[in-house]
C-alpha cells in the first residue's frame, strides 16, 4: 500500500514545501496605520506627579494599574529595572517618591 | 480615553456630525460605553477593557495601550484551531513602532560573520522556495496573571497565544544567500521597532546557528493566507516552531551572524528561566542557575465551558477544547470530570501539524446535581505530560499546569 503510506508521511511533516505553481500568489500591500494612545494619568495622591513625569514616556499608565498588589521590594526592583536595564531617565533622587507612590496604590494594605 | 466633556472636543464633534448628516446622528445616538471583561486573576485587579481601537484588530482585551499588549478573548479558541489574524494577540516591548511600511522600499539585511552581506527586497525574498507551517505562537508569560504569589509583568490570562498557518521562506535559505563563515555561532534577529530612550536596549534575539539553519525556522510573510497585521509584525516575522514567541521577532529587517554567543540584555538577562524541570523554583530561592527561555511545553484547555458554567444533571455533556504539545506533537489528551480522580482519553481532532493546536473532545454525564471539576491534560509525542502543580519563577514564564474548570450541574 504505497499511497496511504505516502499520505501519512506528508501529514507527519510539519514544514510543507510549496512547489512551483503552489508558490503563494499573495501580493503584499504597503500599510499605514494609526495607533491609539492613552492620555490617562496615575490616580491622584502624594507622588502621583513624580510618577506621571517619569513613567509615562515609555508606557501608558495601564501597565501599572493592571499590576497586582506587590511588596515594596518588588516595586523598588521594578523602578530600578526601568532605570538600569531600560535606561529610563529617572533621577536617583526621584526613586523613593516613585516607589512610595506605587506602594500607596499597589502595595500591601 | 477621549474626554467628550471638553468643550473644544464637543464642538468639533458636533461640526463633524453636522457634515455627516442624519446617518451620523443615528450613530452618535448609540451609547458610548466601554465594554469590559473580568479576568479570573487571583487577588485582581481583574477588570480589563475590550478594545476595538487597534488597526487591523477586532475585539481584544486591552492589557496596555502603549506599547500595545492585546490579549485574545478566550472564546475565540473555541471556534477552531486557527486563530483569526484580527484576534491574534499582540505584544510589543518598545513604543517606537513604525506605523507605515512601504513594500517597495523594505529591505532585509543579512550581515556579520558572512561571506557576502546581502540586502533582500520583499520581491527577492518571495522568489525563494516557499514553505508553510502551522505553529502556535505563545508569549513566554502567557497566563502570568495566575502565578501565586503574583509577579510583575503583563498580567495575561490564557489568551497570549495563537495558532496560524505561516507562509514564508526558511531562515536557512536566506542565510545561504550570504553564506556563513567558519566560526559562526549564533544568528541575531532584530526588527524595526526601537527603544523610546536613546540608550535603551533594542529588542534582539538570537538562535544557535544549527537551530537557525534547521529548515523549520522560517521568515513568514503571511499568516492564515493573508499578509500579517502590522501589529503582528508586517511585513516579515520570524517563526520559530515550538519555541516561545520572544524569538518570533516582528517587523524583521536585520539578521546578523555572530562569531560569539549573544550577550545582549534580551538574551542574557531578560527572558531567562530557572534551569530546572518546568522552570520551577521557590519564591525567594537564591543561587538558581538561569538560562534563556527556549522550548515550549504541552498545554490543553477546555474552550466550550467556562469556569462556573451550568450543565444539565443526568445528561451527556460535551467538553471540547484545544491542546498543543509544545515543541512536538500531541500524543494524547486525557479528560477528567471528577477533579483528577479518574481520567479517560479524549477524542483527538484532525492533525494539522505537530506544532499546531489540536482539537479534542470528550463526553461526560454529571449523574447528580452539584459541582464538578473538569480537568484536561495533554501528553506530547515525547511523552511529556502537563504537571499537576503550578510552576513558579520570578518572571512568570512557562505556566503549563493542568487546567481546572469548575462547573455546576443543575
Amino acid at each position: 500500500m504505497v499511497r496511504p503510506r505516502l499520505k501519512i508521511l506528508l501529514l507527519a511533516a510539519a514544514v510543507v514545501p510549496l512547489c512551483g505553481a503552489a508558490q503563494s500568489a499573495l501580493v503584499l500591500k504597503s500599510t499605514s496605520v494609526t495607533l491609539p494612545d492613552s492620555s490617562a494619568m496615575f490616580p491622584p495622591g502624594p507622588g502621583a506627579d513624580v510618577a506621571n513625569a517619569n513613567c509615562l514616556a515609555c508606557h501608558s499608565v495601564g501597565m501599572v494599574t493592571n499590576q497586582p498588589v506587590l511588596p515594596k521590594a518588588a516595586w523598588e526592583a521594578e523602578v530600578n529595572k526601568m532605570r538600569n536595564a531600560f535606561k529610563a531617565p529617572v533621577q536617583a533622587s526621584d526613586v523613593p517618591a516613585i516607589v512610595d507612590y506605587l506602594v500607596s496604590i499597589k502595595g500591601p494594605k | 480615553m477621549q474626554d467628550t466633556r471638553s468643550p473644544g472636543r464637543g464642538l468639533r464633534r458636533r461640526r463633524l456630525l453636522g457634515q455627516a448628516g442624519a446617518a451620523g446622528l443615528v450613530m452618535a445616538a448609540a451609547p458610548v460605553r466601554a465594554k469590559t471583561i473580568d479576568l479570573p486573576l487571583p487577588g485582581g485587579p481583574d477588570k480589563r477593557q475590550i478594545t476595538t481601537a487597534f488597526p487591523q484588530k477586532g475585539a481584544m482585551i486591552l492589557q496596555r495601550t502603549r506599547p500595545p499588549l492585546l490579549e485574545t478573548p478566550f472564546e475565540v479558541f473555541d471556534h477552531g484551531v486557527f486563530t483569526p489574524n484580527d484576534r491574534f494577540f499582540v505584544r510589543w516591548h518598545w513604543a517606537v513602532i513604525p506605523t507605515e511600511v512601504d513594500v517597495d522600499k523594505f529591505q532585509l539585511a543579512v550581515h556579520g560573520n558572512v561571506n557576502q552581506p546581502v540586502s533582500l527586497s520583499l520581491q527577492d525574498l518571495m522568489k525563494l522556495p516557499q514553505v508553510e507551517i502551522a505553529a502556535v505562537n505563545q508569549c513566554s508569560g502567557n497566563s502570568r496573571g495566575f502565578f501565586q504569589p503574583r509577579v510583575a509583568g503583563g498580567e495575561w490570562a490564557n489568551g497570549a497565544m495563537g495558532n496560524a498557518r505561516w507562509t514564508g521562506v526558511t531562515l536557512k535559505s536566506v542565510l545561504d544567500k550570504a553564506g556563513l563563515k567558519a566560526g559562526s555561532v549564533q544568528v541575531r534577529l532584530r526588527g524595526m521597532d526601537q527603544p523610546v530612550v536613546a540608550d535603551g536596549p533594542p529588542l534582539m534575539k538570537s538562535l544557535d546557528v544549527d537551530h537557525a539553519r534547521d529548515g523549520e525556522v522560517m521568515i513568514a510573510f503571511a499568516m492564515n493566507g493573508q499578509q500579517l497585521p502590522l501589529l503582528n509584525g508586517f511585513p516579515l516575522r520570524l517563526v520559530v516552531p515550538g519555541w516561545y514567541a520572544t524569538y518570533w521577532v516582528k517587523m524583521l529587517n536585520d539578521i546578523e551572524v555572530l562569531g560569539q554567543p549573544d550577550t545582549n540584555f534580551w538574551m542574557a538577562t531578560a527572558y531567562t528561566i530557572p534551569d530546572t524541570p518546568n522552570a520551577d523554583m521557590k519564591p525567594g530561592q537564591t543561587g538558581v542557575k538561569m538560562v534563556p527561555i527556549n522550548r515550549m511545553t504541552p498545554r490543553s484547555f477546555v474552550t466550550n465551558l467556562q469556569a462556573g458554567a451550568r450543565v444539565s444533571a443526568g445528561k451527556p455533556t460535551l467538553a471540547r477544547g484545544i491542546a498543543f504539545g509544545g515543541d512536538c506533537g500531541v500524543k494524547q489528551v486525557d479528560f477528567s470530570s471528577d477533579g483528577g480522580k479518574t481520567w479517560s482519553a479524549a477524542l483527538l481532532g484532525k492533525d494539522t501539524g505537530k506544532f499546531s493546536f489540536r482539537r479534542w473532545e470528550a463526553h461526560f454525564t454529571p449523574t447528580a446535581k452539584g459541582s464538578y471539576t473538569l480537568m484536561v491534560r495533554c501528553t506530547n509525542t515525547d511523552g511529556v505530560a502537563q504537571p499537576d502543580h503550578a510552576n513558579w519563577n520570578p518572571a512568570g514564564f512557562m505556566r503549563n499546569v493542568i487546567e481546572t474548570t469548575p462547573v455546576t450541574a443543575a
